[in-house]
């Protein structure tokens, strides 16, 4: 097995001569993956330092998490990596479903037109983390990244955290003022606070196989129930770049790990997935799933985001691109504790915020799992006999779970929105993730709404002029600001002034410019009105 | 005076019984299996399911 040709990371030896002091950051983030990298990023488009520590020095050895959803894709574009990710990745929106060697649902996942991302993108991770990496490389100043650092311990009082830190040239400490826990599903810090993971263990295996082939596929997921080729399991085949494939196929709980691995089991396998179509197998795993999550995410000035705060099932893709949101959702918080703008119980709404989006999560993936791999006989019974009714009933069509895929977690009714105006009616309520659309520029010139909301706090007027509150920019759709040529903006939000968060979601709207109200909530969205209710 | 067209609830409990007619027990559990699908379905009213399903299970004990 060749394998996708990863470079090493340049390894830097431990500071010397900087004391504890004058090596003081305001960020140390444990864990250069997916999330570590684009939580770096965030924080430095914010103007906030932070050094990366990874005991590692390579990217993803295969393709792990290579479907990434339109939430994610939209906060890639906000890190200023969208276009690096859609020029390389294979982006789709149809989904078959087979049962046996009968096509059972063709689900379409774009319903909505008019948005500059496409519903999901294949991208091994090792390019995605590639990408990132070369992103951070933007930010010389602010992220400074640690190949083969290793944190042993981790220590915090009230005024920070200090991490023992192990290197093959010797030991140092790294004083920071917070410290964004992103190592991972096996996370040494959790480990070292002792933190419970709770959660289940399924015990199916699966085999997933990044396998080069020239023959063409189809840009579309294609989802089995017992297929002719590998019966009585599941089976999953998604086009990835470099012309290659990604095939997830089902081992059931009693499959050896050890020789399920073996090219000479594998290879079986994939040709009968594959058809006789010519291969090469580049990578190759088996993988159980589990289904964990931290109680609280945050823990005085130790932060946990990504797979150290909660492990998905990743049916559905839920895992890295779980993790991206709660960087899109921790980072414009700390930045602003850190620049002293908010106080640190801001973060206590991090804490609610993706602990809702992971319970969201957890709950659907476990569902999937669940109708995957049923557990008992009468759970597969009703699975059989769903599959068997889809064939001449469109509802039961609708109850087939491949896997549920990814949709962002709205955030109503939680501390930070304010209530929805009683005069307003229709989609985007507070809490709701913004839905692109297309604009133009007051010269004619064509773009995208989301890009127009950037990374801060911004009131947007659609068919009303905003007003002006402090700490917030103003953006106005119609009313001689930008265009609206498809009218999608105004079919999308409902005529009103909307308080849009930095990560780009509905804090608070009216239906009329209302200034005092707006500084309110504005300042509520900061974090700085504690009690719930408007 | 039971001759409208209308089938009464006696009807419909006599057709579900005789639907499992010569059917082996495997077969019943599946016909079961769909009916319950196709009535959940025909309700309309996920909470009503919902409802149903916990008033079906109680007095039922885990084995
Ligand atoms: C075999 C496999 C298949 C997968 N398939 C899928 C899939 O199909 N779909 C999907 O959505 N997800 C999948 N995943 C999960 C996906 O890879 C994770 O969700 C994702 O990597 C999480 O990103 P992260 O940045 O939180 O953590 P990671 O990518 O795990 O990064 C954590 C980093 O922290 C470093 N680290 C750990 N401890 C320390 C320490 N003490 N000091 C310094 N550095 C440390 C590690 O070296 C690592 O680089 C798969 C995972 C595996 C292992």
């Amino acid at each position: 097995m060749a394998g996708h040709v990863r470079s090493r990371l340049p390894y830097a030896p431990p500071p010397k001569g900087r004391g504890a002091r004058a090596g003081r950051v305001p960020v140390a983030i444990v864990g250069a993956g997916p999330v570590g990298l684009s939580a770096a990023i965030d924080l430095a488009l914010k103007g906030v330092a932070s050094v990366v520590v990874d005991d590692d020095d390579r990217v993803s050895p295969g393709s792990r998490a290579f479907t990434w959803a339109r939430r994610t894709i939209d906060i890639f574009d906000r890190l200023g990596v969208g276009e690096a990710i859609r020029a390389k990745g294979v982006t789709w929106r149809t989904e078959r479903v087979f049962h046996g060697a009968r096509t059972l649902a063709v689900i379409d996942h774009a319903p909505d037109a008019g948005v500059a991302a496409p519903a999901f993108l294949n991208l091994q991770q090792y390019h995605v983390e590639e990408i990132l990496l070369a992103r951070c490389a933007d930010f010389p100043d602010l992220i400074d990244l640690r190949f083969r650092h290793r944190v042993t311990a981790a220590e915090q009082d009230a005024a920070g955290v200090t991490l023992d830190v192990y290197t093959e040239d010797g030991r140092y400490r790294l004083a920071a003022d917070w410290l964004l826990a992103c190592d991972g599903a096996r996370s040494s810090v959790r480990g070292m606070m002792d933190l419970a993971f709770e959660g289940e263990a399924f015990e199916d295996r699966f085999l997933i196989a990044d396998i080069r082939s020239p023959a063409p596929f189809p840009d579309e997921r294609w989802f089995w129930f017992a297929p002719t080729f590998h019966p009585g399991q599941t089976a999953m085949l998604h086009r990835q770049p470099d012309g290659m494939v990604r095939l997830d196929l089902q081992l059931g709980p009693d499959a050896d790990p050890e020789r399920e691995r073996l090219p000479e089991r594998v290879a079986p396998r994939v040709e009968a997935a594959l058809g006789g179509r010519p291969f090469d197998l580049d990578w190759v795993s088996v993988y159980a799933f589990s289904a964990r999550r931290l109680a609280q995410f945050v823990h005085g000035r130790i932060v946990f985001a990504g797979d150290s705060a909660h492990v998905i099932p990743p049916f559905g893709s839920r895992g890295a691109n779980a993790g991206v949101q709660d960087v899109d959702n921790l980072c414009w918080k700390l930045a602003l504790v850190i620049g002293g703008a908010a106080g640190p119980e801001l973060l206590a709404s991090y804490d609610a915020e993706r602990g809702r989006a992971a319970d969201d999560n957890l709950r659907r993936a476990g569902r999937s799992a669940r109708f995957m791999g049923p557990r008992t006989p009468a759970e597969r019974l009703f699975r059989d006999e769903v599959l068997a009714l889809a064939v001449d009933h469109a509802f039961a069509q609708r109850l087939i779970d491949p896997g549920r895929m990814s949709t962002p977690c709205a955030l109503d009714g939680l501390s930070l929105q304010s209530a929805d105006d009683p005069a307003m009616a229709g989609p985007m309520g507070p809490g709701a993730p913004c839905l692109d659309a297309p604009v133009t520029d007051p010269d004619g010139r064509p773009g995208w709404l989301l890009p127009r909301l950037g990374g801060r706090f911004t009131l947007l007027g659609v068919g009303v002029e905003p007003p002006a509150v402090e700490g917030a920019a103003r953006l106005t759709v119609g009313e001689g600001g930008l265009g609206d040529p498809a009218g999608l903006v105004a079919a999308r939000y409902p005529r009103g002034v909307y308080i849009i968060r930095p990560d780009q979601h509905v804090a608070a709207r009216w239906a009329a410019p209302a200034p005092r109200a707006a500084a309110h909530a504005l300042a509520r969205a900061r974090g700085a009105i504690a009690e719930v209710g408007p | 005076m039971t001759q409208s067209g209308e089938p009464t609830p006696d009807d419909a409990f006599a057709a579900i019984v005789e639907a499992h007619d010569g059917l082996s027990p495997e077969a019943s559990a599946r016909l079961n299996a769909r009916l319950v699908l196709l009535l959940a379905e025909r309700v309309g009213d996920p909470a009503a399911v919902i409802r149903a399903a916990t008033a079906a299970r109680r007095g039922l004990e885990d084995a």
